[in-house]
Order: structure tokens, then sequence, then C-alpha cells
């Protein structure tokens, strides 16, 4: 019991960061599995979430500034896909992932002059910061949230990919991307689809990291961004029950690191884990079989 | 006279070249040392470099990797673990009794040094890592380059890597003939290998991976030579960045480094050796120089200009970026190189337009 | 087309380089330039803005000085080192190449050691106001710092620790590659090793914001202080989810805690935090409390000024350091009797001064000599700083 006592609060925190960064991971894997692209600019989006929320809730109330703040950051990763990304739709993959790297270094350089690059401190949600005790240790509500409402989100956007139009499309869209234009699918109406969903669970993702750690930086996005994708690619890009496992091994893994003291190695755990699955299987956890990785 | 041949080429080229370094001498001479010029043209020099080697895997070969800085961190540590002077390493070793390295290198060997030990850390990346393809291959450089940094920072090679802190007191150059003669015979290998045929093997890996290897080019062999050789001069590179900022540390070689790296050879058209030099120091030029007026507030008379604070600069920049990488796709340069015959043709046809009217009256 | 693009870009580089080499900064002749090297932005940018305005302040008490009965106006050159050890040396090299007489700076001693050579290079001296590690000014005879040394901070927080809490094993936890913590940390550990105590020691890297599994792994091992030399930036999320998580351990840091992030974090909860500082917003000495209130009436009239200090007028330690930096810079000019960089830097070694955070003489490492440090609580009910004790080496 003291054994479970003692660690409990590296599995809690494990769980909550896995939560959050699947939310996260979703946004990867449903681009990539549609435009074959990795959304650098993905993790910045989950930045700019964060800001916009400090700065709205300083005029806003709560009731406001957070639906606000969805709206807007699902608003912005829709721009991003018209402005940085449709434009380059018939250009090789490299100009494409060189315009998502521009798109990251653009809104990171943003937020940078916005701030004038000092951290600030996300305001406080009611509720969801208070301390709850769980068997014995202290923690935050949200930690115990983050799954739960992890797990309904993904509930129902599996539901809507598999039972709704739009659903039927994605599907179709990343199955065969030329086929399904034959077909009439209006592939720009899908791909801002897609933006739009990865953009919102970003987020909401976004509400719950920084009400846990509750100071925003210009670079806080890029580090959970890349173990997001990490994590997409872990659990086989293209699927999202996959990606929302391979985050959660991911953030439990990282805080088990940290408890057993090898704390400069947490960050480089994450990217030896992605070395060993692209060369040991590519197709990830649950990714379908593709040739075109290897 | 149609065209140079080739040995009036290398001839010119060859007076160009030391008409510039005479140029620098001269610069040196009579500009104050602590003129900003001096600070751009050292550090343009060695992203030159870099941005070439860079460029030599992306822009030749296709091959897509983010680990620039990772190769760069080896490069820097290597040099200045290898020449710290003996006598001053308690000072930089002060947490771990001195290190455990108890000699000092020269620093041309140092630098060779350098470039050797990254190719080797390369060459063994590149045995799994070079397997995958496009994003995935840059997904992997850039988890290995983050490795690196991870193992270099920790505290049991603290001997060796000094943990975390600071690298120092090392032999530096002040001279701008130092970085320009390093990064120039650096370059100059990089095109000679681009003009071989291994050079013209890359660029068909480039074109067509199957046609290529139809051809008889061992894609793995020919790719890991690449990968290694351009680790090589990052190495280089980074050896030459430790000097000039006088300090290093691991910390400083993050992924935003390889990303800047990356827009740079954008900037200077992808495959273009040319356009990646002077993308680099046109860079340089803007980033350390003449844009540093954007972060400043200024006031003309008692109005003030509206936007200018810290970091416009960096956003002015990232927008100039993405406009390139939309719109001018080919970025300064595209594929194409700066070559004098392409000058003279530009000039002749001035010229003879003009003598023709001159004839006609 | 695409030819004559590159053509153009060509030419306009080369001449903006020949344009950029015939403007050397017309220096009229009776203006002798500071300059000010310090983080505006990045992990230190906070506490570097406040030492920015210490500056400013004194620069506004007194603009002119007098030499050989002629009257030179002082102008500061302010640059952004963005807390980065390889942006430093080109933000040192903008400061080289405006021909500044001396230069103050930086917040952060790993700033300052990665900028040092630049300076050394071109011959000026420096006057680091709150750096703090031994190495800023260890075997270079051009920087000087007026504030006390990590050896000395390390001992008296280790002794504040033992006398007040009796503590027999601490938490250290310091930042990777910051040579400010790293020096600290280990410097509190032989103390507090001395002192016949035992430590735990973790590290984190840039960018980390999860603190709880450190902070779990110090609550296993039953410590009675967690040590956390850190940047503000760090510091605001140890103390929320040291709050979050309920510990109830003391936290103990260095100077760089001495900010109204800190109270900001930890209003309204319960968590003890100790801090020990150069300086007393309390002090009640003639020159410290005219420096207090003229300082606050000085922010409260400047709203952006006010907006730089945090958006309130309490006075961190290091404005004042900034301050005392400045003064000691026109002693020695003074004593020099000319803007020269390189008599300022001679002068500099027999400059005496008394300043508002106490008396300034060099000894011969170029380090003030200082043998006090305030030791101050966090009062987290109105977010104020409590003073503690003053705490010297026994």
């Amino acid at each position: 019991m003291a054994f479970i006592e003692k660690n409990l609060p590296y599995i809690l925190a494990g769980i909550s960061v896995g939560g959050q960064y699947a939310l996260i991971a979703i946004g990867y894997t449903m681009v990539y599995g549609i435009l074959r692209l990795i959304n650098f600019a993905h993790g910045d989006l989950f930045m700019a979430a964060g800001f916009m929320m400090v700065y709205l809730s300083a005029t806003l109330p709560l009731y406001i500034a957070i639906p606000l703040v969805i709206i807007l950051t699902v608003i912005l990763g829709f721009l991003i896909e018209r402005v940085a990304y449709k434009p380059l739709r018939k250009a090789p993959r490299m100009s494409v992932m060189i315009s998502a790297i521009g798109v990251s270094y653009f809104i990171q350089n943003s937020a940078w002059y916005i701030t004038s690059g000092l951290a600030k401190q996300y305001p406080t949600i009611p509720v969801i910061s208070n301390s709850i005790n769980v068997w014995g240790s202290t923690t935050t509500v949200v930690t115990v949230i983050t799954p739960i409402l992890t797990i309904i989100l993904v509930a129902a956007l599996v539901a809507l990919i598999r039972y709704t139009k739009i659903g039927m499309a994605m599907r179709a869209v990343s199955r065969d991307f030329e086929t399904s234009q034959l077909m009439g699918i209006r592939i720009n109406t899908v791909i801002s689809y897609t933006f739009v969903i990865g953009s919102f669970l970003a987020a909401v993702g976004s509400l719950l990291y920084f009400t846990n750690y509750t100071t925003v930086t210009p670079t806080a996005g890029s580090m959970p961004g890349l173990k997001a994708f990490v994590a997409a690619v872990f659990g086989g890009i293209g699927s999202i029950p996959g990606a929302v496992l391979g985050a959660f091994i991911i953030g439990i893994c990282e805080n088990i690191i940290k408890g057993l003291g090898w704390t400069t190695f947490y960050d480089a755990f994450t990217f030896a884990l992605l070395i060993i699955i692209l060369i040991a299987k590519p197709s990830g956890l649950f990714g379908e079989k593709s040739t075109d990785k290897v | 006279m149609e065209h140079l041949n080739n040995k009036q080429k290398i001839l010119i080229t060859a007076a160009l070249i030391i008409g510039l370094f005479i140029l620098l001498l001269v610069l040196e001479q009579f500009l104050p040392s602590s003129s900003m010029l001096f600070v751009v043209l050292k550090k343009g020099a060695i992203y030159a470099l870099v941005v070439v080697s860079m460029n030599l895997l992306n822009g030749f070969t296709g091959l897509f990797s983010l680990g620039q800085a990772g190769f760069m961190l080896i490069g820097a540590y290597t040099y200045a673990i290898f020449t710290i002077p003996v006598e001053a390493r308690p000072m930089v070793y002060q947490y771990f009794n001195g290190g455990i390295v108890k000699f000092t290198l020269p620093v041309i060997p140092a630098i060779i040094l350098a470039g050797i030990v990254t190719a080797i850390f390369a060459y063994l990346i590149g045995l799994p890592v070079l397997r995958l393809k496009s994003d995935y291959l840059a997904i992997a450089t850039l988890g290995f380059a983050e490795i690196i940094r991870a193992f270099f920072q920790w505290d049991k090679l603290g001997p060796i890597t000094n943990g975390s802190n600071l690298l120092k007191l090392y032999p530096v150059f002040h001279s701008v003939i130092f970085p320009f003669t390093v990064a120039g015979i650096c370059i100059a290998i990089i095109v000679l290998l681009i003009n071989s045929s291994y050079g013209r093997a890359f660029k068909a890996i480039r074109d067509d991976e199957i046609a290529a290897e139809a051809m008889g080019i061992n894609l793995a062999h020919h790719k890991q030579i690449s990968f290694t050789i351009s680790s090589f001069f990052a190495g280089i590179g980074g050896a030459l960045l430790a000097m000039f900022q006088t300090t290093v540390q691991a910390s400083a070689f993050r992924a935003t480094m390889t990303y800047e790296i990356l827009l740079i050879v954008v900037i200077g058209g992808i495959g273009s050796v040319t356009g990646s030099c002077l993308a680099s120091f046109l860079f340089i030029a803007c980033s350390e120089w003449w844009l540093r007026f954007l972060d400043n507030t200024t006031y003309i008379g008692s109005f003030k200009v509206p936007l200018l604070a810290t970091g416009f600069r960096k956003v002015f920049f990232a927008v100039v970026i993405m406009i390139i990488v939309l719109f001018y796709n080919r970025g300064i340069m595209g594929t194409n190189e700066f070559s004098l015959d392409a000058l003279i043709e530009f000039f002749r046809k001035r010229f003879s337009k003009r003598r023709k009217e001159d004839s006609a009256t | 087309m695409k030819k004559a693009l590159a053509v153009s870009l060509i030419l306009s580089l080369l001449i903006m380089v020949f344009a950029g080499c015939s403007t050397p900064g017309g220096k009229s002749d009776n203006v002798i330039k500071i300059g000010v090297y310090e983080p505006a932005s990045g992990d230190n940018g906070a506490g570097g803005k406040q030492e920015t305005l210490g500056i400013e302040f004194a620069n506004k008490v007194v603009d002119t000085i007098e030499l050989d009965g002629k009257t030179y106006k002082i102008e500061l050159e302010i640059v952004d080192n963005e807390s980065s050890n390889d942006k430093g040396p080109s933000a040192a090299a903008t400061l080289v190449s405006k021909k500044v007489s001396v230069v103050i700076g930086s917040y952060g001693s790993s700033v300052s050691i990665a900028a040092s050579d630049v300076f050394k290079q071109a011959g000026i001296p420096v006057i680091g106001a709150s750096c703090t590690n031994p190495q800023v000014t260890l075997g270079n005879t051009h920087y000087f710092r007026i504030c006390y040394l990590d050896p000395f901070q390390g001992t008296v927080l280790a002794n504040f620790a033992v006398d007040k809490f009796g503590a027999k094993k601490a938490y250290i936890l310091t930042k990777l590659g910051d040579d400010y913590s790293v020096g600290l940390g280990n410097y509190f550990k032989e103390a507090f090793t001395k002192l016949g105590g035992s430590v735990v020691e973790e590290s984190f890297a840039e960018g980390n914001s999860d603190f709880i599994a450190y902070l779990t792994t110090a609550v296993n091992n039953d410590v009675d202080v967690i040590f956390a030399p850190t940047s503000t930036e760090a510091a605001s999320l140890i103390i929320s989810q040291a709050i979050s998580q309920g510990i109830d351990i003391p936290l103990l840091a260095g100077d760089t805690w001495d900010s109204s992030v800190i109270l900001d974090a930890a209003k309204g909860s319960q968590q003890e935090i100790f801090v020990s500082t150069f300086f007393d917003e309390g002090d009640d000495s003639a020159l410290g409390s005219k420096f207090v209130t003229d300082f606050k009436a000085w922010l409260n009239a400047n709203p952006d000024k006010l907006n730089n200090n945090g958006g309130n007028d309490i006075v961190a330690a290091v404005s004042a350091l900034g301050y005392d930096a400045y003064m000691t810079a026109l002693e020695a000019i003074k004593a020099a009797g000319s803007p020269d960089p390189k008599k300022i830097n001679e002068a500099l070694w027999n400059v005496k001064y008394t300043g508002v955070t106490g008396d300034i003489a060099f000894d011969e490492n170029g380090d003030a000599i200082r043998n006090v440090a305030f030791i101050k609580q966090a009062n987290t009910a109105d977010a104020t700083w409590k003073f503690e004790a003053i705490q010297s080496v026994k």
C-alpha cells in the first residue's frame, strides 16, 4: 500500500498528461491520414490557444472566454490549412512540410512578439483547478477529468467517422485521395473538416494542459506537439485509437522515467521509442500495412 | 570568343577568390574591428558551410533530414573538448575535477577531428534511419538530434562533456579570414563532389529512386555516403560556430536551429550551392544587423512608429519566409548556380547591343 | 526574370554592405554611451526588465556628467540578449559596434559568461549587477560585479535551512545548462553536507513544464526543504504544482525568486517560500528608503514602466542593483576622467561607492566585497515580501 501511495502521483501525472497528448495526437493522425503531411504547426496551434485564453480571460468572463477560445482556435486551424497548405496541394511532399515548418516558425515568432517573449500565467478555471484527494495523494481535479473527457471525445469522434457522411468521406479520402475525388467527394471540404476537428481537440487539450501546467510560453507547444506526433506514429498513423493509446503510453512512461531519477532522458526516451517503432514496426501498433513508409 | 574555355574559367575563378580575400584583408585593416560587418561575415561564412552541407543532403540527394543541429553539436563539442588548454581545464570542468581529457590538440587537427567524429556518429545513425522515407526520415533524424542533445547533457558523461555546463576558453579566431578559408575549402570540396560521378548519382536518386536503382546505383550505399559526408561538414561547421561564439553549450542546439538552417536552404534555392551561400549571408546580415531596428521602439519626431517592438524582426522574417515558401518556392537561385558564363552572357548582351547601335551610326 | 532578380539581389547586398561600412555611428562629442546588456525576453525576461528599470531610473536621476569642465550627456544603449547563450554574443557585438564606454549586465550568469569574450576583445569593461556565478569574473580583468557570489549565497541558504528548520535532508532541483542554477545548487550542496545534511539532486531540461514527478520524488525521499534555484518561469510552475499537490515542504531559492512572479504564483496558498536577496524594500537607511519612494513614484508615473515591473510597484532587489551598477559606472567614468573604455576599466578597480544596496568596493577578482544577504518570506495572504532575517556566513 505504501508503495502505491508513493508512486501513484507519477502514474496520475502520466495519465493526465497522456490524455492531453492524446487530444493533440488525434489532430496529427487525422491530418496525416488524409494529406500525408506532418503538420508541424499543430503544436503551435495548441500554444496559441493557450495565449488566447490568457488574453481573453483578462477581459471576459470565463463562460464566454472558453467557447470563444475554442472557436478562434478552430478558425486559426482552418486558416492555416487554407493559406499555407492548400496552395501546395500539387507540390511535392517536402514543400508542404517546409511550409508547415514555416507556419510553426511564424506562429512562434508572433507569439514571441505579442508577449515580448515573457511567460504568461494561465487563468485559474474554477472547479477543475481545485485539489482533490485520490487514494491518499493530492492532485488537481483536471488530472482525473482529463482521461475521462479524452475517452468521451474519442468515442464521439469515432462515431462521427463511422456513421456520418463526412466521416465516410474522410475514410474514403484517407484510403485513396485521387479516386475519392473522382467519386465526387469535395476534397477541400473534407480536409477543412479534418483541420477543424483537429483544432477543436487541440483547443480542449490546451485548456486541460495549461490548467495543470500554468505557464504559457511561445515555445510551450513544440515539445508536447512533437510528443503527440510520436504518439500518433507509435499507435499507427491514421488510426485514432492507436494515437490515443500511444499518447497514454508515452505520458505514463515519461513520468515513470522521471520517477526513476533519469531526468535528463525523459524527452530522449520518447524519440528513442519513435525510432525503435519506425525500424521494428513502421505501421505502428494499429496502423494498416502500407508500403510508402519504408 | 564564344565561351570561356575551362582553363580561363579556372583562372578567373581563382582571381575572383584571391580578390575576395584581398578585399577582406583590406576591410579588416581599415574598418574598426567592432563593426557589425565582421560579425555578419564571420557568422555568414559559417552558416554558408552548414547550409550547403544540408543542401547536399536535402537538395542534391533528396533526403529530407532534420538532424543538422545535432550534428553541429557533436562537431562543436568535439572541437571544444580537445582544444581547451590543459591549464584551463580545472576552471572549465569545475564540477568534474578538471575532466578526464588531459591533452590538447592543435586547432586544425581538432577541426578535422570534429568532422570525423560527427561523420562516425552519422554513419551509425544512418544505418537504421536511412531506410525510412521522406517525412519519416525527417522525424527520425529530428528525434536523433534530440537524443544526442540529451546525451551530451548527461551528468555521468560530465568528465568529458562537462555535463550541461558551458565549455569555454578554447582557442578562437579573431580574423574574418579564418572562417572564410575553412568554409571556402569545405564548400569547394562539396562542389567537387557534386560534380563528380557520385554527385550525379545523388541527383539521380533525388529525381527518381526507382530509375536510379534500375541504372545500377546502389541506393543504400549512396544515401549513406551523402548522409555521412554532409554530417562531416556539419560537424566542421559546428566547430567553427563554437569558435565564433567563444562558448558552447548543448542546450543551444535545438530543433529551432535546424528549422532556421532549412529555411535558409529554401530561401537560397533547394539544390543550389551559390544560392545557399548567398542566402546565408543575407539571412545573417538581416537578422543580426540590418533589421535590428525593427526591434526598437522608434520615434520620428513625436510620432511613434507603430508595430516596432521586441520580436517584430522575427515576425517580419517569418512572413518573408512564408511568402518565399508559398510563392517563390524556387528561392533566389532555384537549382541554378551563379556562374561566370551566365554573368558574362548577361553583360555581353548589353555590350553587343550597344556595339551594334554604334556601328549603325 | 529570375536571373535579373538574383543579380539585383546580389547588387543590393553589396551596396548594403558598403553602406553599412560608411555609417560608423556619428558619435557626437559630448555624449557618453552606457550599454545595457539585459534580457527582455525569454526565461529571465521578467527579471532582466526589472534590472533595466533600475538602470533607466538611475539614468533619469543623473543623466549628465562633468569631465574636465565639459558636460557630457549620458545615453543608454539597451539590447535584449533573449536570455539565450547563443543570441547573447551577437547582442553584445551590437553594443560594441555602437561604441559604448562601459556595459552593465546581465541578469543571469550564463549569458554574462557567454558574452564576456566579446567585450574582452573590444576592451570594454562590464559591471554585472546581479550575476552571481563566480565564473563571470574569474580569470579576467574586464568583468566586475556589485552583488555577492553564489558560494556565499549557497552557504547562507544552507545555514538558514539548518537554523530555521533544523533540516537534515534537502532536495535540490536545478536546470540543465544554466550556470546560475547548477552552480548555486552545487554550492548549497557543499555547504549543506558540511553541516551534516544529505541531499537528493535532480535536474530538468529547458522547456519542461511538468514538475509533479520531481516534487513526488522529493516527498518520497522525506526531505525537509526543497531548494530550487531556477528562473522565475520555472519557479511559477514549480510553485503552482507544489500547491496543487498539497506539498507542505518549505521551498527555498536564491535571488532570482525575489520577484513578483513568485508572489503571484503563491498567492492565496499555504506554501512556505523563502528567498535570499540583495536588498529589502523595507530598508530603513536614508539612502535605501529614498530610493524606494522615488523609484515607486517614477514607476507609478509611467504606466509602461509599471507594466515592465510586472504591473505592481514592488521594488525588486535587482532594480536596486541596476541603479547601483549605473552609479558605480558613473563613479568610474568620473575617476577615469574620460569616456575611454580602457581608462574606465583601470579606474574601476579603485572605485568606492556607497549605494542603496550597501558599500561597494572591488576585490582582486573584480567582485564586490559583500558579507550579508537578506532572507525574505513570501506573504501568501497579500502577495508581498516579509522580511525574515539578515544572514551572513559564520
